[in-house]
């Protein structure tokens, strides 16, 4: 009834003109860019934005109970779905909380739109409270931010902010709004298309570029692709796959790239780098052509550069011009959009002759393949992650946090395609795993989507479980718990002549912290609990279901080439 | 004083709050310094343009450049290599100057086509325009007067001919 009231006295007192106010345009700016969800928290700067998501139709509030969580949210659900995502928070302490969060997505590439309170026009610049310079403290961290003055630009601002997040080389733009811009009434308009001056983006590579390197690859004795995220942000993995199913070239892929390719498939040989495999690792070291797609030559990967692929020839595929010739000369190199630049190569490159480098690799592979014990009385890290590949068969969407446990599962999990290995690559962020597998279940329902965390990480946002447990999310959250700083521990034990400087941690009952937020707790001590615990874990419906698997505290993630180091350096496990 | 690793950026900007800040934080946050930049609006006038020394190596000039291209802002980032150019600097230069130095100073400032734009009892002012090395060349002659103030506009620059920097 009161509702009937209200409408009836707009339409007297309005008869043509709609007035809105700006955060009644943002929530319809956002709208019309597809968005249905919004990972945030309120405060005063923002209270006009939550106004106006108060009686949304169509789009959805998610309160975290950190800004933190709402970021990381944000990019697991971009980096599941393939969408933007978004997140808000208000002015000052909200904004600077989502810093983090924002980062990683700038690191790691990931489209997500960050909308922030600001404080009132007047107040700018006066230290006013809770303000903060948002603009300029995310200045390096976002591909681009802009500080809304004039109410009238949100609806052109808004898809200019997703456009440049989702285009190109995407990641994470910031729209930081002034609570009176937010109040203000006015008329919009809209425009029609997203025309922005001095934005482009290229996406066909040079054809003399492609034709040379479909040559080197066709005339190679021991070529190989290094394949990274980039072929995930451009859905290239059916490229991909053709391009090996044509040539039977080895593939390799990044930390970021995992997923780019069924990592079943033969030509895959799985992570290469630091904790990559000792075959991949070798690989790369004796290549003579390396197919560089969606890759930064990041030194997680490449360890000491000058030692980095020495024999090879660099064909370097990116959508960003920045990156190729960065880190390592690029020998081919195509600027491009992985999609397209492989659907142009694929059909050039004549396969060629590698029997014997596959032997060779072959070999290596025997020689040195991931392995670990698993005995009686411990329970191995490894032995956890490899049940979970084996029980997903690959097609769940593991999110991981930072540390051992996420070396491991990059190394057991074998995700059956993109978008199902979701981890903190760049920039390494521990509180990263339980947010993003949120955001991740929230993006896609249906899927099945698994936390792996270390118990150091998991602590740094574990409060909202509680939000995960109100909205009913079936989320296994599996703690590789070694009462650990376990990666630092690990660096101290081989270089610091093992002082465990503030490395060792005691933790709280993880599984009776999860039953007080509402989720489902389980504890695991013993090596012939895992199994069943993990089966219950992943037919848990309606509510997180916390596995604190007590693992072996001195567990060392291996293979490993120590930081700087090259590939004759790597540490092996015996 | 420029070092052996001078290397000149030309960068169209949009005339926008914050451009400045996006292009200096940019090339502070890989550890570079700034030697000079200087910023005006162009024949278009919500078009700015910004000519930057950096004390880089050239084979670091063009990442640079690169990178300036990612901001949403640049319009144009162009590494200058050494190719044809023209550049220009403008100094003023104050120096102590009593009535029995004056001849000297201005037979310098005559030398370098320095115009004298202020004078006072104690002290000259020089207006000189020219490449960095020449503005170099006339202070260190200046220097013996002692010099009280410097202000140096950074240099500007455009490649010659009918090609667009
Ligand atoms: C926010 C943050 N702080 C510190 C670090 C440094 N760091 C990297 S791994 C690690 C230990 C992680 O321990 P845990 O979460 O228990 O995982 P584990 O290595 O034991 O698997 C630390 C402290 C980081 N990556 N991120």
């Amino acid at each position: 009834m009161a509702r009937q009231v209200t409408s009836a006295r707009t339409v007297r007192e309005a008869p043509r003109v709609r007035l809105m106010n700006g955060a009644q345009v943002l929530m319809e700016a956002l709208r019309r860019q597809g968005v249905e969800v919004i990972f945030g928290h309120p405060g005063g700067a923002s209270l006009p934005i939550y106004d106006a998501i108060y009686d949304h139709d169509t789009i959805r509030h998610v309160l975290c109970r950190h800004e933190q969580v709402a970021a990381h949210a944000a990019v697991g659900y971009a980096r599941a779905s393939g969408r933007v995502g978004v997140c808000t928070a208000t002015s000052g302490p909200g904004a600077t909380n989502l810093v983090t969060g924002i980062t990683d997505a700038m690191m790691d590439s990931v489209p997500i739109v960050a909308i922030t309170g600001q404080v009132a026009r007047p107040v700018i610049g006066n230290d006013a409270f809770q303000e903060a310079d948002v603009t300029g403290i995310t200045m390096p961290i976002t591909k681009w931010n802009t500080l809304v003055m004039d109410p009238r630009d949100i609806p052109r601002t808004i898809p200019e902010a997703f456009h440049i997040a989702r285009t190109g080389r995407p990641g994470p733009v910031l729209v930081d709004i002034p609570r009176d811009v937010s109040q203000e009434l006015f008329e919009p308009t809209w425009p029609e298309e997203v025309a922005i001056p001095g934005y482009r983006v290229v996406t066909d590579g040079s054809p003399n570029q492609i034709a040379a390197a479909a040559q080197a690859l066709s005339a190679a004795e021991r070529p190989l692709v290094y394949a990274g995220g980039g072929i995930i942000s451009a859905e290239a993995t059916p490229e991909l796959t053709a391009f090996a199913d044509r040539t039977g070239i080895p593939i390799v892929l990044t930390l970021m790239g995992k997923g780019a390719i069924d990592e079943h498939h033969r030509a895959c040989l799985g992570m290469v780098g630091m904790h990559g495999s000792a075959y991949a690792n070798w690989a790369i070291n004796d290549a003579d052509v390396i197919l560089a797609v969606g890759v930064r030559f990041d030194d997680r990967v490449t360890g000491r550069l000058a030692d980095f692929a020495p024999r090879a020839r660099f064909i370097h595929i990116d959508i960003d011009p920045a990156e190729i010739g960065k880190n390592k000369p690029a020998h081919i190199p195509i600027v491009g959009d992985a999609k397209r630049v492989l659907a142009q190569l694929v059909p050039k490159v004549q396969p060629p002759q590698i029997e014997a480098w596959w032997r060779q690799i072959d070999e290596w592979r025997r020689a040195q393949p991931f392995r670990y014990r698993q005995g009686e009385d411990r329970i191995s890290h490894q032995y956890v992650c490899d049940l979970l590949d084996r029980l997903t068969g690959g097609e769940a969407i593991v999110t991981t946090d930072v540390g051992q446990h996420q070396m491991w599962a990059a190394q057991w999990y074998r995700p059956r395609g993109p978008r199902r290995f979701i981890t903190s690559g760049g920039l390494g962020a521990m509180g990263f795993g339980f947010p993003a597998a949120f955001g991740a279940k929230v993006a896609r329902p249906d899927a099945q989507v698994i936390a792996v965390v270390g118990d150091g990480g998991f602590m740094m946002t574990l409060q909202d479980l509680g939000t995960a447990a109100e909205h009913g999310l079936s989320l296994p959250i599996i703690i590789l718990n070694n009462n650990a700083l376990g990666m630092v521990r690990q660096w101290q034990t081989f270089f610091y002549r093992g002082r465990l400087s503030s490395s060792l941690l005691r933790n709280p009952d993880f599984a009776k912290l999860a039953e007080v937020f509402g989720c489902r707790g389980i504890r695991v001590e013993r090596p012939e609990q895992v199994e069943p615990a993990l089966r219950e874990a992943l037919a848990t419906e309606g509510r997180p279901c916390v596995v604190d698997v007590l693992c072996d505290p001195e567990e060392n993630c291996l293979p490993m080439i120590p930081s700087g180091q090259s590939v004759k350096d790597m540490i092996l496990d015996d | 004083m420029r070092d052996s690793h001078a290397a000149t950026i030309s960068v169209l900007v949009r005339n926008q709050p914050g451009v400045l800040v996006r292009v200096a934080g940019l090339i502070r946050r890989r550890g570079v310094n700034i030697h000079s930049l200087s910023v005006g609006p162009t024949e278009d006038p919500s078009i700015s343009r910004m000519t930057i020394v950096v004390d880089t190596p050239p084979e670091r000039t063009e990442s640079f450049a690169k990178q300036l291209r990612k901001l949403v802002e640049v319009l144009r980032a162009t590494a200058i290599d050494g190719g044809s150019t023209v550049d220009r600097e403008l100094a003023l230069i104050k120096v102590n100057a009593t009535p029995g130095t004056r001849m000297e100073i201005m037979e310098i400032a005559n030398v370098f086509r320095a115009n004298v734009v202020d004078l006072t009892e104690r002290t000259m002012t020089l207006e000189v325009t020219g490449r960095g090395e020449k503005i170099d060349a006339i202070v260190s002659l200046l220097a013996k007067h002692g010099i009280r103030e410097i202000a140096r506009t950074g240099q500007v620059t455009l490649v010659r001919g009918a090609q667009n920097t």
